[in-house]
């Protein structure tokens, strides 16, 4: 059986967002045994649940963070989505945005503040040093890339990304979380093949 | 920059320096770079300097004399100089960070551990026949916290011996504050032993964000070094550019139009308040001041936008270049900034209302966190950190560059070196601020926005210092060249270093609270102090 | 102004006649259980919700839009991820406290939230100690704080623990003396009674001076009861990261979100008991007309219109003031708020003996 979720998202049509094709691969890989009836809609109204209330931990290492105060701030305002509660708690956090550069020092520590959080948890690799390690590739003390340490799920470019990118991403992360399973576990061990471009 | 350059070696280094300390009111170290200059060859003169080594920039804050001091060791297994912390004790964490990256033992610095880098790191990434990447590959362990350091020695004999330091008790109750904290502003790391609610002593980590910008620099281009000053300390982006681009220009011997100097200090000022107004949010939120929080956003805003119009970024912006700007300014820029003058004017005054004025706000930032006038100058406490505990040390003011010569500003000067000082010092600033560009915006000179500059730009030999006022400091350049297209040595003054410095002492007996005020208003930026 | 005993006592007597007397208590209390539930998770919702919006409006910004019209349910959706968020134990904590602790905390704003008159005739638990038996339940609250912060393992909970231990046994004090002092003026201890004593006027108004520092001391010592701004030291998010709860992941921390809002409605609510009336209308002497049309509008509009007005107070004060420091908090108790009021409750037992009050 055939399952197509689109995942909708509030004035923003399905066909505007980049890369669907990950999204549908996904969509299909999780739905191959297809979809009972009752767990189907279960499953919807947790995964509308989730992806409204992604909390994101208050992490930072370097000039990303500035940016994403400025979105958390007025003029951006990311509480239009409801994640404007930044939790300090790795525990209650839903989301890591790893915004700024992680150098070698930094790694095992946001190793381990990924393994504290609680599941479901996202990551988001926010700029070009978390995506790449961007303009500092070249450096010893870099990570090229937080995919090397973390499974991430939405990569937003950028140096540093602009706000506007960062509720889009934020929106991708969103359309991920909403195509998910709960009944059924599936979402954690294919976890490290899902990835997609914002 | 015209100084005078001593060559000392390092036998008679410690009591030339107190001598230099003493007799010449040297009190002020500016600058601390380790330096690798290579073993040494044939063709060398006496003059030339060879093997492991450290340059001081002294000044005195007296005198306004400026001297460059260079010492070095030719020893290259067991490389050692006297430490001169005690003489001036803003060397501490350079040394520290010295023995890190180049493996120089300093004999009697109380505390030699690394800085940056992980304890397990191998070799010592700055030597110029080191490969770091090959013997570190990516650890995933956690990192050991070792709670011992050692103080080295020179016997009579050359060689050295060491004592171990304990640096907490075993009784001792330490926290972790950091380094993911949302107090520390970025990824720094506080270990505080605590007696109760009070703070007994604290230890600093740094590395969290250590880049190896300065070892990037050594295979970089020129034009390409400028793209990583940005990152240094984002909030003050525009003028660590402008220091590097003006030390490059002055070794080339480049002048720059007067469209271009006027134009670099306007956007300095608006990055300086850009800067400002983000202190003030992040104090506010530090402090549990929500709103307040919003309310500097929400006005920092304008200045981003205007930014934005003329350079295109809002945080990083990579604007000024070699010999000039990047662009020429938009038709709107003269118009919106003109209209943001009496917007900030008006708003500066809500944060004075919402904030200052507060009794909570009063009461947990008069008296908290003294840095007297001595110890400022000490550690190197620059910029409104300073300025706060009676020390002019505006580098606006004391070596003027680009425009501020025929600018009429006030050079903000508090006594009390208290956490509100330390505020309503960069409050004032703002003020000051938007006088200067008030002053130009209306005068900003026709003429080029770019000197000619060749496709491939090589410096000659030599070494040059250039500082300019950063948005929290005096933020300096050391560039060292041996005449070809990257240089051979680019370090970086950072301002936020010697702020780290000072934590330990001024939050001795403080409250918990009191260390998120202090760090608040010492308005360090992590990435500027790791590099 | 409608009475539901009424319709209590109906379904009392509906109950009787289809079972035995215990048994129709037993119902009673169940469905009466049951019913405090729902209103205690409507109202956390209500208040979440409010908070945020509020604090938006005072930031200059627009808080939350897109789920559901104006964003109203978007607490909904983060009860439903809360309750989907894996729960774990880490290593090293006290199982048994560190699972006890939120119930502890959700217990005691049960209790107190029970004894809140709604509306006439809506009183769960009323006695002629009522009051005492509140002040009594609201502080078992701490108990549980404590419990968490010293079974998590984690330095930063103990230090919030050992905060909020500090803060809300000194403020305790301080409300407590401020609802004392309008006992003193009450004359009665019964929450009911109390309420009904205010037919003529809200006891902020007939007490006057006292009753009035009585309110500003409650307020103050109420906010700082319930850990918020700028009492907000057990979590101090600069600080201590989440303070006493920054072990707990999922629903655990969940109750305590939601408890805290609830504390906030409680405080709050006691607060519109006993200075502003509880469920009585606004009359004003000599007004009969103007009397007769406030008698129309619902007691339990009244109720939750004056409690919900001191919240607004409340969360005013937490989003404008920043966070007082641990010595500061102490010394405002214990050199300032203490000392008034208990001038005040002297003050206020000099004016009821002398009769001076309205």
């Amino acid at each position: 059986m055939e399952v197509t979720k689109k995942p909708k998202i509030k004035s923003i049509p399905y066909e505007e967002f980049k890369d669907n094709e990950t999204l549908e691969q996904l969509v299909k890989q999780l739905n191959e045994g297809g979809t009972n009836v009752v767990v189907g809609v279960l499953d919807d109204l947790i995964d509308w649940g989730r992806s409204n209330s992604l909390w994101p931990l208050t992490f930072a290492t370097s000039c990303c963070g500035i940016e994403f105060m400025a979105v958390c701030a007025a003029r951006y305002d990311i509480a239009r989505f409801g994640f404007e509660i930044t939790r300090n708690s790795p525990r209650q956090a839903d989301v890591i945005l790893v915004s700024g550069t992680i150098t070698h020092k930094m790694a095992p520590v946001l190793r381990r503040l990924y393994e504290q959080m609680a599941d479901p948890k996202y990551v988001i690799a926010v700029g070009g040093c978390a995506v790449s390690g961007g303009p500092f590739r070249k450096s010893y003390h870099v990570v090229q890339g937080v995919d090397e340490i973390l499974p991430v799920d939405v990569y937003i470019p950028g140096c540093p990304p602009r706000p506007e990118a960062f509720l889009y991403g934020m929106m991708q992360l969103q359309r991920k979380v909403k195509v998910e399973k709960f009944f059924g576990g599936v979402n954690k061990t294919k976890k490290e093949g899902k990835e997609e471009q914002a | 920059m015209n100084q005078e350059t001593l060559h000392i070696a390092s036998a008679e280094l410690l009591a030339k320096m107190k001598q230099l300390k003493e007799v010449e009111k040297m009190d002020y170290l500016r600058s601390l770079t380790g330096m690798d200059w290579g073993t040494p060859e044939e063709n060398d003169t006496q003059e030339t300097m060879r093997g492991l080594g450290v340059v001081y920039h002294l000044e005195s804050t007296s005198t306004g004399k400026r001297i460059c001091v260079k010492t070095s060791t030719l020893d290259r297994e067991h490389p050692h100089l006297p430490s001169v912390c005690h003489l001036w004790k803003g060397a501490e964490l350079p040394e520290r960070e010295v023995y890190d990256f180049f493996g120089i033992i300093f004999t009697g610095h109380p505390d030699m551990r690394r800085l940056f880098l992980r304890e397990d790191w191998v070799g010592f990434p700055f030597r110029k026949d080191n490969n770091p990447e090959a013997e570190n590959p990516l650890r995933m362990t956690n990192e050991e916290t070792i709670d011992t350091t050692y103080i080295y020695k020179e016997e009579a004999n050359g060689t050295l011996s060491r004592t171990e330091r304990k640096l907490f008790e075993d009784d001792e109750y330490v926290i972790n504050i950091g380094p993911q904290h949302p107090a520390t502003h970025g990824v720094l790391r506080f270990r505080a032993s605590l007696v109760g609610e009070e703070i007994n002593k604290i230890d600093v980590h740094c590395g969290y964000i250590h880049r190896g910008i300065e070892k990037m620099n050594e295979s970089l281009t020129y034009p390409q070094t400028l793209a990583l000053t940005d990152r240094l300390d984002y909030l003050s982006a525009m003028q660590s550019r402008h220091a590097l681009c003006m030390c490059i220009e002055q070794a080339m011997g480049v002048e720059v139009s007067d469209r271009v100097k006027v134009i670099r200090t306007i956007m300095d000022e608006l990055q300086r308040i850009d800067s400002h107004i983000l202190f003030f949010a992040c104090l506010c939120q530090d402090m549990g001041a929500t709103t307040a929080f919003l309310y500097g956003f929400r006005d920092r805003e304008k200045i981003l936008d205007i930014l934005e119009e003329t350079c295109g970024g809002r945080l990083i912006i990579n604007y000024n270049t070699i010999g000039g700007v990047q662009a020429d300014l938009h038709p709107n820029f003269v118009k919106r900034v003109k209209e943001l003058i009496p917007y900030l004017r008006k708003n500066i005054q809500e944060y004075h209302d919402i904030f200052t004025g507060n009794i909570i706000a009063q009461q947990r930032l008069k008296g908290t966190g003294v840095l007297s006038r001595e110890d400022a100058i000490a550690f190197g406490a620059t910029g409104g950190t300073g300025r706060a505990s009676g020390w002019a040390c505006d580098v606006r003011k004391r070596l003027p560059y680009a425009a501020y010569d025929r600018v009429d500003f006030k050079e903000i000067v508090y006594t009390e070196g208290d956490c509100f000082a330390r505020y309503m010092v960069r409050l004032d600033e703002i003020e000051q601020s938007l006088r200067i560009i008030e002053q130009l915006i209306d005068n900003i000179p026709e003429g080029s926005i770019q000197e000619k500059m060749k496709p491939i730009i090589r410096l000659p030999e030599g070494s040059w210092y250039t500082a300019v006022e950063s948005s929290r400091g005096e933020f300096g350049v050391y560039l060292e060249s041996r005449g070809d297209k990257s240089p051979y040595r680019l370090h970086y003054r950072s301002t936020g270093l010697p702020l780290v410095a000072v934590v330990d002492s001024l939050t001795r007996g403080a409250k918990i609270a009191d260390l998120i005020a202090i760090g608040g208003t010492l308005d360090y930026i992590v990435p500027d102090i790791d590099r | 102004m409608f009475d539901f005993s009424i319709v209590t006592n109906w379904i009392h007597e509906w109950l009787l006649s289809l079972m035995p007397e215990g048994w129709a208590i037993f119902v009673e209390c169940v469905a009466v259980g049951i019913g405090i539930i729902l209103l205690y998770a409507l109202l956390a919702i209500i208040l979440i919700f409010m908070e945020r919006k509020v604090c938006a409006a005072f930031q200059c910004r627009l808080g939350p839009t897109r789920v559901g019209p104006w964003g109203t349910i978007q607490v909904i959706c983060d009860v439903l991820k809360m309750l989907t968020k894996e729960i774990f134990t880490p290593k090293g904590v006290d199982k048994k406290l560190y699972n006890l602790a939120p119930y502890m905390i959700l217990l005691a704003s049960f209790l107190t939230f029970a004894c809140l008159p709604v509306s006439k005739g809506l009183e769960v638990l009323d006695f002629n100690v009522g009051i005492f038996f509140l002040l009594a339940a609201s502080s078992i609250g701490v108990v549980g704080i404590l419990l968490a912060g010293w079974s998590s393992n984690n330095k930063f909970s103990i230090i919030g623990a050992m905060r909020s231990g500090a803060q809300i046994i000194s403020y305790e004090l301080s409300a407590g003396m401020a609802i004392l002092t309008m006992v003193v003026l009450a004359g009665t201890m019964q929450i009911s009674e109390m309420v009904s004593g205010q037919a003529s006027g809200w006891l902020i108004f007939t007490g006057h001076i006292p009753a009035l520092i009585a309110f500003v001391i409650y307020l103050i010592a109420g906010n700082a009861e319930c850990n918020r701004g700028p009492f907000d030291l057990p979590e101090a998010e600069s600080e201590l990261t989440a303070g006493y709860h920054t072990e707990y992941s999922g629903m655990g921390f969940g109750f305590f979100y939601l408890a805290e809002y609830l504390n906030l409605f409680i405080v709050a609510a006691i607060a519109a008991t006993v200075f502003l009336g509880g469920w009585m209308p606004l009359h004003i002497p000599g007004l009969d007309g103007f009397n007769t049309v406030m008698d129309y509008i619902p007691g339990f509009v009244w109720y939750f219109g004056k409690a919900f007005f001191v919240v607004f107070l409340m969360m005013w004060m937490r989003w404008s003031f920043p966070r007082l420091r641990i010595d500061q908090i102490l010394a405002l108790e214990w050199k300032y708020l203490v000392p008034i009021s208990m001038v005040n409750l002297l003050l206020m037992a000099v004016i009821v003996t002398l009769g001076w009050h309205f």
